[in-house]
């Protein structure tokens, strides 16, 4: 690259080209053998970090279809399969099970913005009961402190940690996954490793997801978070009911979010963070069923979406008390 | 049979030559070499403890490997600004030189697929953004959409230089029909490649810095600013390393390409500007980080204005008679592609992440691994590209070609090739 500007003269040849004995065949021959050898050496150094790799995926793991195609036999499998690995690693064999959505059910969330005080129970509920990394610690939930006056989430504080809670002239809004009836998480995402459910439930399947976080860029409401390394959860605070599309621990580098608690939602009780809120802020259940709470509550409340204009249809609606 | 036995000819004898070389040519590729391993080792460590040791977060989700992404979809889609002017103004000076920007379109085009799937979570499920054997969700997802064209456009460009090298190897005149329309599709395609690129920042609604309509016109225009102008310093490195005779000319029609380009890009980018700082409502947020920083943040500060004064000095050299001296044209395309790395790289991609969507200010640096693996795909695309001239300036020159191809065995072909790098 240094070499002077002379292009029309031609470079003198090294000497050990300038006759045609043999010698010069076995020089070039050895002098290639060198260079393979020092390039392998070279590759083989430069990969050893390998060494700390706790195996690759197994053969039925990285052939293992989408959820949509498994028929109920290579389901019963896989669920056989993740079980025994869930059994390896945390010493507990777990209720793993692949929950359907019910028909005639569509699950819609609603939130007192007037009650909440923003304790934060129910983002530690959550981390409990859906099996989230402890460190670095994931949380579904974001509750942010608002000051009296604005809906300009650019003038909240998501890192508050006073005495006590609530304080004056703050208002307290939980963010998690809105699950959207026109999420753009799932249009974007390159390979349908995420997509809504007939019960208005925007799942991922963790072992399809490639990990490119376009869906995390995506999202409007910070909903996503990626398991930038291998999630770490002590044995003894294992949740063992779980499920396919919900609460079952996630490998390394794919993403995952808020599923409205699926393990529990589609077996009939309540997500963990409505049951764990002290103040009866949260609200769940069918927006399908006329005489459910939350049918009223969307009926009779001064009800809003946060960031209407982005026309995501949330399912996740706020409220002030009248 | 006899044809597959000739084309393996010419590839392995074209192999061989890339191999093979003075010491000047050792020590470079042998540097190149290192840092490809440097990065390679780098990349060892991230896939086993994950991108946790990269400098992003859940805020901050896409860094410095899609930033450089970005960037080289950039050049790769400026290749056609050299076939533009050959095949439909049909200025012949640029002829061959067609090839050298179609070689580093390639170069271009398999770093991006590097920087692509360094950032991934799962290399190991590539497969299922693969059409027909994963779930390909085509045409819900603009990145389906990008997977197609970039590997479209890299097909294309292989097929073009690869038969327009092998027809002059054979002395052949190319059968117009098996190129020439390829060409054509081509400039089209390059379009969209980069067009595509930038659709998916924009496509995002929820991120009001990218969701913008002039993303994808300063793509194309920043594009063909900093493309054209790596391929006139490509061109006189070409020039000096081996005795291919490029004119000035040649050069200084690129010139006047980059030159309208950097007008061009400059007026988009007060466009930008004055819509964001003007209107002032709470969008304004992600370019006031970038511009001026936000809260206290301002690690980008020093960044864009670097950019903007990069590329305000270049577009004031290129439009003054001053760059009609190589001297000053070289210092304002490396101006015009530092400015527009910084710019269309982390002074895009970063900003469109900060403040998140729920107002959190989070910002980002790079790590030490992180920019190793960067480095070493930039050192992989040098590499490459470093291959693709050496083998085909003597196979445009006529001293690899099927007369100086001798049926005899391998020591003689060898030292025959030997001869033929050394002159």
């Amino acid at each position: 690259m240094t070499a002077p500007n002379t292009p029309t003269t031609p470079e003198p040849p090294p000497p050990a080209c300038a006759n045609n004995g043999g010698e010069i065949t076995r020089r070039n021959f050895l002098r290639a053998s060198a260079g393979l050898a020092a390039s392998v050496a070279g590759v083989a150094a430069a990969l050893s970090p390998l060494r700390d790799l706790d195996g690759f995926p197994s053969v039925e793991e990285f052939l293992q279809k989408h959820y949509k195609e498994l028929s109920k036999d290579e389901m019963n499998d896989v669920l056989q399969r993740i079980s025994g690995e869930v059994e390896k690693e945390y010493g507990i064999r777990p209720h793993l099970r692949d929950l359907k959505p019910m028909n005639g059910v569509e699950f819609v969330y609603a939130l007192n913005l007037t009650r909440c005080i923003g304790c934060r129970k129910c983002v530690h509920a959550c981390v409990a009961e859906n099996n989230q990394s402890r460190s670095p610690e994931i949380q579904y939930i974001r509750v942010l402190k608002m000051p009296q006056g604005t809906l300009d989430v650019e003038r909240s504080d998501h890192n508050y940690a006073p005495k006590s809670v609530p304080e004056k002239g703050f208002y307290y809004m939980p963010v998690q996954c809105h699950q959207c009836k026109n999420p753009p998480c799932v249009k974007v995402c390159p390979v349908k490793a995420t997509w809504q459910e007939s019960d208005g439930i925007t799942v991922i399947d963790y072992n399809w997801c490639i990990g490119c976080r376009y869906c995390e860029a995506a999202c409007p409401y910070w909903a996503r978070r990626f398991n930038f390394s291998k999630p770490s959860i002590p044995r003894e605070k294992i949740n063992p009911n779980m499920s396919y599309l919900g609460n079952r621990p996630r490998p390394k580098g794919v993403v995952e979010k808020c599923h409205f608690c699926i393990q529990r939602t589609r077996a009939g009780k309540y997500p963990a963070c409505l049951e764990v809120c002290p103040t009866g802020s949260r609200k769940f259940g069918n927006i399908l069923d006329p005489d459910s709470e939350v049918s009223y509550i969307l009926k009779n409340k001064r009800v809003f979406v946060l960031k209407e204009e982005v026309g995501t249809l949330p399912r996740f609606f706020y409220y002030f008390d009248a | 049979m006899r044809a597959i036995r000739n084309y393996l000819v010419f590839l392995g004898r074209s192999l061989g030559l890339a191999l093979s070389g003075d010491w000047r040519y050792y020590l470079w590729i042998g540097f190149l070499f290192f840092w490809c391993l440097l990065g390679l080792n780098a990349y060892a460590k991230q896939y086993v403890h994950g991108l946790a040791i990269t400098g992003m977060s859940d805020q901050v989700s896409w860094g410095v490997y899609i930033a450089n992404f970005t960037f080289l979809v950039g050049v790769a889609a400026a290749a056609v600004m050299l076939v533009i002017p050959v095949y439909i103004y049909k200025n012949e000076e640029l002829h061959d030189l067609v090839i050298f920007g179609e070689l580093l379109a390639v170069a271009a085009i398999i770093m991006c697929l590097a920087f692509v799937g360094v950032d991934l979570g799962r290399p190991d499920r590539f497969w299922h953004a693969l059409p027909g054997l994963g779930e390909f969700n085509f045409p819900g997802s603009v990145m389906s959409w990008d997977v197609i064209v970039l590997n479209g456009y890299l097909l294309l460009n292989i097929h073009i230089c690869g038969y327009l090298l092998y027809s002059r190897y054979c002395g052949r005149k190319p059968a117009k029909w098996f190129y020439i329309p390829f060409v054509f599709i081509g400039i089209l395609w390059a379009i969209s490649i980069h067009t595509v690129t930038a659709f998916l920042y924009v496509g995002l609604g929820g991120r009001p810095f990218w969701n913008s309509a002039i993303v994808g016109p300063r793509f194309i225009a920043s594009a063909f600013t900093a493309g054209p102008a790596l391929i006139i310093l490509a061109l006189q490195v070409i020039r000096r390393v081996t005795d291919y005779k490029i004119p000035d000319r040649a050069l200084f029609t690129l010139r006047s390409i980059v030159q309208v380009s950097m007008l061009i890009n400059v007026f988009l980018l007060i466009n930008e500007v004055f819509k964001e700082f003007y209107t002032g409502n709470l969008h304004v947020a992600s370019a006031k980080y970038l511009f001026l920083g936000l809260h206290g943040h301002n690690g980008l500060v020093p960044w864009i204005w670097t950019a903007i004064a990069c590329n305000l000095i270049a577009m004031v050299i290129l439009v003054l008679p001053l760059s009609k001296s190589l001297r000053w044209l070289d210092l304002a395309c490396v101006l015009a592609i530092v400015g527009i790395w910084i710019e269309k790289g982390m002074g895009l991609i970063v900003p469109g992440f900060i403040p998140t969507p729920l107002g959190e200010i989070i910002e980002y640096t790079p790590t030490l691994n992180e920019t190793l693996i960067s480095f070493g795909i930039w050192a992989m695309g040098l590499l490459l590209y470093t291959f693709f001239l050496r083998m085909s300036v003597p196979i445009l020159q006529g001293r690899l070609s099927r007369a100086t191809e001798k049926p005899t065995g391998l020591v003689e072909t060898e030292k025959e090739l030997h001869g033929v790098v050394m002159h």
